[in-house]
C-alpha cells in the first residue's frame, strides 16, 4: 500500500535515461547469447567449406577424408537439401545455400561437414579436394560492367525537372569520379545458429539474427515443410548493423537441414576469418557524378551514376542501391536531377544491408559535389551547404515534398557551440604556416528518411501479457543487437500501465508470439515495435478501466492510471489489487498489438511517391589533423547536434549517435576491404580489417540531441529514429580530412580522395597535389 | 611431474591429458562452462575472451589482462586465470569497474563488455589515477562495434574514482594465492593427449637439455603468433616446450639493456622507459596490452618475422643475441641473425636466451606507420639511431620493417649521412638514397609506392624532429596544441 500511495513517478518513464535492461548481465557476463545457451545432449556441429575459385565449375568434389575423420558424421552438399536450395530473401532464387555445379565467389559455401565437435567438422572440412574449371571473374563493378555481367536486380533512375538542359545552361560544370570503398560489419558476436528438432517436422532454432520470421520461412522452405513447424528465438544478438538482416539465413538452414537429416541438434558458427570472408557486406560503389552550379554556389543541375559492386546474387541490392539514390540529394535541393543505380553482379560475396543501407554512398556523393562547388569558387563549403539547403515545400529527386525541415536551426545551434567560424580561421592560420602537420575542419549535415522502402515491412506486432500477480511479460517483434530497443518498448509500456519498468519482464524475441515480423532495421525498431506494444497496452488499459469503473461503480473518466495504482473516483487502488480484481471478474489481460505506418507509398516503376514518414536530421563539425609526411591522422574534435524527435530514452539515443558517428568515421578512415586478384578478401580478420579503437574516437566529443526537436508526425511518444542517420555525420571527418591535404596546394583544387582515406590514400593524394 | 596445474577463479586445476594445441578459450567455454568470456575473432585482437592472468614474479603476484583465446592451455601452468565470472565487488555485488560501466551506458550489444571490463580491472588494480591516455592505452586491445568508446573512458575514470584496491578480492587472497601457485611450479611438466605432447621446463638448464633431446619441438613464448598457428592454420604440433616462464631477467650494465628472451614486452616497458625514453611511445605501440603481456622479445626474434616490430629498432641500436645450445653460448649481431624470409642462423636444439641491446648516448628514434595508429602490424617500422660529434655525422644506423623479406639494415641511406655536416640537406640526401636499399611489396596493408614515399619521408621527420624539438611534426604535437 505504501507504494500505491507514493506519488512519485515510476521508474523507467518514457524520455528517461532508463539503463539498457541487459547491462548489468553484460558486465557481469551473464547475459546468454546463442553460443553461451546450454546445449542439448548429443550436439553436433557443422562447419561450412568454401569455394577456393572466384568463379568457376565444379569439377570434381571428392569428400573420402574428410568422411574418414573419426569424428565426422557426415558431409552435406546442394545434393542432399531436402527442399528449396535459396536462401534469396527476394525470391530471386539466386542464393544457393550451397554451390550447385558452379561457383561465383571466392569463400561461397560449398560444403558443410557435421561432425561431433566443432573443432573436428572444422579441421574435416579442409580435407576435402575439390577441382574446379577457373572462369574469368571481375571483381568491382566498374570491370564488371566492361565484362559485361549485368545486373543482379533491376536499376532504378530518379529524374525530376530537365537534367540535361539545365546542365548545358549552367555558368559552370564539374564532373569526377568518386570510388566509395565497403565496410564489414564486425559484429563482435559473429553468425551463429543452432536447431533443435522435435516431433513432427518441428525445428525449435536459436540463432543470432534480425530478422527472425525470415529465417523461420527459409528455414521451412529448405526444410520442404510449412512456416508453422519451424520457431526461431533471439534473446540477444553481439551486435548486428545490418549484417545479420539477410546473412543468417544460410547458417540457419544448414543447421535445420543437418539437424532433421541426423535427428540431433545442430550447431554452427563459422571463425571470424570465415565469417568475413563467406557474408555479405556494404556495398562498395564507383560513382560518376556531374554538377552544374551558379556564381553563387547554388546547384543548377546534378547527373549521376552509380555503380554497386553487389556480389553475386541480388540479395538486398535492389533496396540498397534505391536508398543510394534516395540519399544522392543528402539535404540539398536539386532544381534538376538524373540519377541512376546499377547493381552490378560481381564475383565477390553478396553483399547486404549495413547501417545506412546505401544512403552513406549517396549522402557523401552528395557532400562531395558541394565540395567541388566549394572549391572552385573559393568559398568555405559551409556556405555551399547552407545555399542548397532544402526549404519546406521543394521536392526530393523521388518527387516527396520536404516539410519538416529543421536543418537551418541545426546549423545555427551548431555554428555557435562548436565555434565553427573562429575555429576554420584557426585552422587556415595554422596551415599557411605550411608544417607537416595539416588540420582541417568541416560541418556536414545528414537528412535520412525513415521507413522500409518496401511499404509491406512498416508492420509491426506485439504481445502483452499481465499475470495475475501485476507482473507484465512484455514480448514484440522488433530484435535486441544492443540498441537497447527492448529497454525503449518496455519504457512505453511502463509509461502507458503507470509500472515501475522492474514490474515488466522483456522477452526473447520469438516467432511463435508475433508472427510475420519485419526485420529490425531501417531504424524502424522503436517506432514499429513501439507502437504496436502501445496498441497492446492500450488494449488492456480499456479492458481496466470498464471493469474498474462497473467493479467500483464510477464513470469511466473518472478512472485514471496513476503511478503504481489507478485512481477509481476518489479511491486509489493498487496495480496489484487491481489485476487481482480483474482476474476474479474474467477480464482478458492479454492482447496483442498491431502497427502499420500511416501515409507511406511509393510507386518505383514511375520513381514518385511518399517512400519515407518523416526525416531524421543532424550534422556534426569534425576537426582533424593529418601527418603530411606519413598520411596518418587524428580526429581531434568532434561536435554534434541530432535530431531524435522527443528521445525516448537520450541515454540510450547518444549512444546510438556516438556508436554510428564513430562506425561511420572508421568505413571512411582506416576500414579497408582489400581483394587479391584472385579475388581472396585479404582483409577478413581484426589483423588485417581496421576498426575504430578507443584511441581513434575524438579527443573531444561533444554530442548533443536537438532537445526542442519534436517528429511533427504521430511516432511513438513523438520520437524519432536513430539507429542509422547518425552514421552520416562520420562523412565530416572524411571532408576535415580532405581540406588538411588541399592545403597543401593552398585549396586550389578539392583532394578528391577516395574512401577509405587510409594513410596510404592520404600521403599518395599529398604527393598528386604538391607536384 | 604429470599434471598441468593452475587456479581457475577459486578452483584448483589439475591436468593430466593436454595437447599444446589445447587453447584456454575452450577449456573454458567448453570444458568448464564458463561462457562470460566470448570469442570475437580468435586471434587476439578483438579482446573479447580477456581474462587475467596471475603469476608470481620477483616483484610478487601480478595481474595481467591477456587474450584467451591464443592463450594454450600448456602456458597456463602455475598462473591464476581469474574470468569475468569471479569478479565482483566484496560484498558480492557490481564492482567499481562494473557498476560504473552500468552506470555510464558503457555496453551496448554487450558482446565485448566482458573483455572491457577485464581489461579494465587489470588497469584499475595497478592504476589507481590513470589518464585517459592510458585508458585507451589499457583498452589497445579491445574493439567495441557499439558505443564509440566514450562511456568506456568515463566509466573507466570513474571506477578509478571509487577506488576500492585495497579491499578486492585478488588483493586480500594475494598472500595465499602466491603461495599456492608457487607450490604448483617445482620441477618439469610434461603432459600429452592424443600423442601430442606438451612440456613445461623446469628452468632454462631444463629447457637447454630438453632441446638437445627433441630439437623439433615447437618451441612456445606468449604464443601471440603460434596460437594462430593453432587458432587460424590448424597445423598440427606434435610436440611443444613452453618457456613463457622462463628467462625473465633484465638488467643494464656496461652501457647496454640485458633482457632475457623470455621478458615480455610489459616487462620490459619500465627500463625501456628508463634507457631508451625515446621510443617509449614506439614501444607503446607493438600489439595491445593484452599481446604486449603476452609476447617476449626473444620470440619476437626468433620468430623471425619480417614485420616484427622490435627487431628494425633492435637492429639500428647494434642490438646483438645471446643464442644457447646446452651450456654453449655464442653470442651475434642481431642483423646477421635475419638470413632470409623464413630462416634464421638458429641451429637445433639452439634457442635465444638474451638479447643485448645498446643505450649509446645518441640521437634515437623509431617510427611505425600502420593502417590504424594501435594493435596494427606495420606498413612500414624503422629505426634510426645517429651519432653526431661537433656538426659532423660520425655514425647512421638506419633499420627498417616491412620493407624486404627480413627487417634489415638501409645501408644507402646510412652511407648518405655518415661523414656528412648534421643539416637538412644530409637528411634529404639520405631520404632519396633509401630507395636504393628496399624494393617493398605490395599487400592488403600498404602499396610499394606508399612504403617507399614513407620510409624517406620517415627520414625527413627524423631531422626535423632531432633539429627542432619545438616544431610540431606529429599529430601528438598537434594535438596537444589542440588542448
Amino acid at each position: 500500500m505504501k507504494d500505491a500511495t507514493d506519488n512519485a513517478p515510476i521508474r523507467g518513464l518514457a524520455h528517461q535515461d532508463a539503463i539498457h535492461d541487459s547491462a548489468a548481465k553484460h558486465v557481469t557476463g551473464r547475459a546468454e547469447y546463442t553460443d553461451d545457451l546450454n546445449e542439448p545432449s548429443g550436439l553436433a556441429h557443422a562447419y561450412l567449406g568454401l569455394s577456393e575459385c572466384a568463379h568457376g565449375r565444379i569439377l570434381s568434389a571428392d569428400y573420402t577424408d574428410v568422411l574418414a575423420h573419426p569424428d565426422v558424421l557426415g558431409v552435406l552438399t546442394a545434393a542432399d537439401l531436402p527442399g528449396v536450395n535459396d536462401v534469396s530473401p527476394n525470391g530471386k532464387d539466386d542464393d544457393p545455400i550451397l554451390a550447385d555445379g558452379m561457383v561465383h565467389f571466392l569463400g561461397q559455401p560449398v560444403f558443410a561437414v557435421i561432425a561431433r565437435t566443432r573443432d573436428a567438422a572444422r579441421r574435416a572440412a579442409r580435407m576435402a579436394r575439390i577441382e574446379y574449371e577457373a572462369l574469368p571473374h571481375a571483381l568491382d563493378p566498374i570491370a564488371a560492367r566492361d565484362a559485361g555481367m549485368g545486373y543482379v536486380t533491376d536499376p532504378l533512375t530518379l529524374k525530376r525537372g530537365d537534367a540535361a538542359a539545365a546542365m548545358a545552361d549552367a555558368p559552370h560544370r564539374i564532373a569526377g569520379r568518386f570510388a566509395i570503398g565497403g565496410q564489414d560489419h564486425f559484429y563482435l558476436e559473429g553468425q551463429i545458429a543452432m536447431a533443435v528438432p522435435g516431433e513432427d517436422d518441428d525445428m525449435v532454432l536459436h540463432v543470432s539474427t534480425q530478422h527472425p520470421s525470415e529465417v523461420q520461412h527459409m528455414v521451412a522452405h529448405a526444410l520442404g515443410v510449412p512456416n508453422h513447424s519451424v520457431v526461431v528465438n533471439v534473446r540477444r544478438m553481439g551486435g548486428g548493423f545490418g549484417g545479420k538482416e539477410t546473412q543468417m539465413n544460410l547458417f540457419a538452414c544448414v543447421a535445420a537441414i543437418a539437424a532433421r537429416r541426423w535427428n540431433c541438434a545442430v550447431k554452427i558458427r563459422p571463425d571470424r576469418d570465415d565469417d568475413m570472408t563467406a557474408t555479405g557486406k556494404r556495398h562498395d560503389f564507383v560513382v560518376d557524378y556531374q554538377v552544374g552550379f551558379d556564381d553563387q554556389g547554388r546547384i543548377r543541375a546534378v547527373d549521376g551514376d552509380w555503380y554497386a559492386r553487389c556480389g553475386f546474387s541480388a540479395d538486398l541490392s535492389g533496396p540498397v542501391t534505391d536508398r543510394a539514390l534516395f540519399h544522392a540529394d543528402n539535404a540539398y535541393y536539386y532544381p534538376n536531377v538524373r540519377v541512376s543505380s546499377h547493381p552490378m553482379r560481381t564475383n565477390t560475396v553478396s553483399n547486404t544491408a549495413f547501417r545506412g543501407f546505401g544512403g552513406p554512398q549517396g549522402v557523401i556523393v552528395a557532400e562531395r559535389m558541394i565540395e567541388e562547388i566549394a572549391y572552385a569558387l573559393r568559398m568555405d563549403p559551409l556556405e555551399v551547404r547552407k545555399r542548397n539547403l532544402y526549404q519546406n515545400g521543394q521536392l526530393t529527386p523521388y518527387h516527396q515534398e520536404v516539410t519538416d525541415q529543421i536543418l537551418p536551426r541545426i546549423f545555427d545551434e551548431l555554428e555557435a557551440s562548436s565555434d565553427y567560424h573562429a575555429r576554420r580561421q584557426a585552422v587556415l592560420d595554422w596551415n599557411a604556416k605550411g608544417g607537416v602537420i595539416r588540420k582541417g575542419i568541416a560541418l556536414t549535415p545528414v537528412k535520412f528518411g525513415i521507413s522500409f522502402t518496401a511499404t509491406w515491412f512498416n508492420q509491426a506486432g506485439a504481445l502483452i501479457h499481465v499475470y495475475n500477480d501485476g507482473s507484465i511479460h512484455l514480448n514484440h517483434g522488433g530484435t535486441e543487437m544492443g540498441q537497447g530497443l527492448n529497454t525503449k518498448v518496455a519504457q512505453v509500456v511502463a509509461e502507458a500501465f503507470q509500472c515501475d519498468i522492474s514490474l515488466i519482464k522483456i522477452t526473447k524475441t520469438t516467432t511463435e508470439k508475433v508472427p510475420n515480423t519485419s526485420a529490425t532495421a531501417a531504424s524502424s525498431g522503436a517506432d514499429l515495435n513501439g507502437m504496436a506494444a502501445l496498441d497492446a497496452a492500450e488494449q488492456i488499459k480499456a479492458r481496466l478501466v470498464e471493469f474498474a469503473a462497473s467493479h467500483w461503480g464510477v464513470a469511466p473518466d473518472r478512472v485514471a492510471f496513476r503511478p503504481r495504482a489507478v485512481q477509481v473516483g476518489d479511491e486509489l487502488v493498487p496495480w496489484a489489487d487491481l489485476i487481482r480484481a480483474a482476474y476474479m471478474a474474467r477480464i482478458q489481460l492479454s492482447a496483442a498489438g498491431f502497427y502499420k505506418t500511416p501515409k507511406i507509398h511509393w510507386d518505383r516503376s514511375t520513381g514518385q511517391g511518399r517512400p519515407f514518414f518523416y526525416y531524421a536530421y543532424g550534422a556534426a563539425v569534425s576537426e582533424v589533423s593529418v601527418d603530411t609526411l606519413t598520411g596518418e591522422y587524428r580526429i581531434d574534435r568532434i561536435d554534434i547536434l541530432h535530431d531524435v524527435g522527443r528521445s525516448l530514452n537520450p541515454a540510450l539515443d547518444r549512444g546510438q549517435v556516438e556508436g554510428a558517428f564513430v562506425q561511420g568515421a572508421g568505413w571512411l578512415t582506416s576500414e579497408e576491404l582489400w581483394w587479391d586478384d584472385k579475388g581472396r578478401l585479404r582483409t577478413h580478420a581484426p589483423s588485417t580489417y581496421k576498426v575504430p579503437l578507443a584511441s581513434d574516437r575524438p579527443r573531444i566529443f561533444d554530442v548533443r540531441l536537438a532537445e526542442w526537436s519534436v517528429n511533427p508526425e504521430r511516432t511513438v511518444k513523438r520520437s524519432k529514429a536513430v539507429g542509422e542517420p547518425p552514421f552520416m555525420l562520420g562523412i565530416s571527418v572524411f571532408e576535415a580530412i580532405n581540406m588538411a591535404v588541399a592545403s597543401v596546394c593552398d585549396y586550389r583544387e578539392p583532394a578528391r580522395i577516395d574512401a577509405p582515406a587510409t594513410p596510404e590514400r592520404v600521403l599518395m593524394a599529398v604527393e598528386r597535389l604538391s607536384r | 611431474m604429470t599434471q598441468l596445474r593452475f587456479l581457475l577463479n577459486d578452483q584448483e586445476i589439475a591436468l593430466s591429458e593436454v595437447s599444446p594445441s589445447d587453447m584456454l578459450l575452450d577449456h573454458l567455454r567448453i570444458a568448464r562452462r564458463l561462457t562470460g568470456t566470448k570469442e570475437g575473432c580468435a586471434e587476439g585482437d578483438c579482446g573479447a575472451c580477456t581474462i587475467l592472468s596471475g603469476r608470481v614474479t620477483p616483484d610478487g603476484l601480478v595481474y595481467e589482462p591477456i587474450n584467451a583465446c591464443i592463450r594454450p592451455l600448456a602456458a597456463c601452468h602455475g598462473t591464476h586465470i581469474v574470468t569475468i565470472e569471479h569478479l565482483a565487488a566484496p560484498d558480492g555485488g557490481l564492482h567499481p569497474v562494473q557498476a560504473e560501466m552500468v552506470e555510464h551506458h558503457g555496453s551496448q550489444c554487450g558482446f565485448c563488455t566482458p573483455g572491457i571490463v577485464m581489461a579494465l580491472y587489470g588497469l584499475w588494480m595497478t592504476d589507481p589515477d590513470p589518464s585517459e591516455e592510458m585508458i585507451e592505452t589499457a583498452l589497445q586491445g579491445n574493439i567495441c562495434r557499439c558505443t564509440g568508446y566514450r562511456p568506456i573512458i568515463d566509466a573507466a575514470l570513474a571506477a578509478a574514482r571509487a577506488g576500492g584496491q585495497a579491499m578486492d578480492a585478488l588483493a586480500r587472497e594475494r598472500q595465499d594465492v602466491a603461495r599456492r601457485l608457487a607450490a604448483m611450479r617445482q620441477g618439469r611438466v610434461d603432459v600429452s593427449r592424443d600423442g601430442h605432447r606438451a612440456i613445461v621446463p623446469a628452468d632454462t638448464d631444463d629447457l637447454a637439455a630438453l632441446l638437445v633431446q627433441q630439437p623439433d619441438a615447437t618451441i612456445v613464448a606468449g604464443a601471440t603468433d603460434v596460437g594462430l598457428w593453432i587458432t587460424k592454420f590448424l597445423r598440427p604440433i606434435p610436440s611443444a616446450i613452453f618457456i613463457g616462464a622462463l628467462m625473465k631477467d633484465i638488467r643494464h650494465e656496461d652501457g647496454a639493456l640485458r633482457i632475457g628472451a623470455g621478458v615480455t614486452y610489459s616487462e620490459a616497458l619500465p627500463m625501456i622507459r628508463r634507457h631508451l625514453p625515446q621510443v617509449a611511445d614506439y614501444w607503446l605501440r607493438i600489439g595491445g596490452w593484452q599481446v604486449r603481456n603476452l609476447g617476449t622479445i626473444g620470440a619476437n626474434i626468433a620468430n623471425g618475422s619480417p614485420i616484427g616490430d622490435t627487431p628494425p629498432l633492435l637492429i639500428a641500436l647494434g642490438a646483438e643475441i645471446v643464442l644457447r645450445h646446452c651450456d654453449t653460448r655464442r653470442q651475434i649481431p642481431l642483423q646477421d641473425f635475419f638470413i632470409d624470409y623464413g630462416k634464421q642462423d638458429r641451429k637445433p636444439g639452439e634457442f635465444v636466451e638474451e638479447i643485448v641491446i645498446p643505450t649509446p648516448a645518441a640521437r634515437i628514434a623509431a617510427y611505425k606507420v600502420s593502417k590504424r595508429r594501435d594493435s596494427d602490424i606495420s606498413s612500414v617500422a624503422m629505426g634510426i639511431v645517429v651519432r653526431e660529434e661537433g656538426g659532423t655525422i660520425i655514425d647512421a644506423r638506419i633499420a627498417c620493417g616491412g620493407m624486404a623479406a627480413t627487417p634489415r639494415r638501409a645501408t644507402a641511406a646510412e652511407n648518405a649521412l655518415i661523414g656528412q655536416p648534421f643539416a637538412a640537406d644530409s637528411f634529404a640526401a639520405a631520404g632519396r638514397a633509401i630507395a636504393d636499399d628496399f624494393t617493398p611489396l605490395s599487400d592488403m596493408r600498404a602499396s610499394a609506392e606508399y612504403r617507399a614515399s614513407v620510409a624517406r619521408n620517415l627520414i625527413r621527420r627524423f631531422w626535423l624532429e632531432q633539429s627542432d624539438p619545438d616544431l610540431p611534426v606529429t599529430l601528438r604535437d598537434a594535438a596537444k596544441e589542440v588542448a
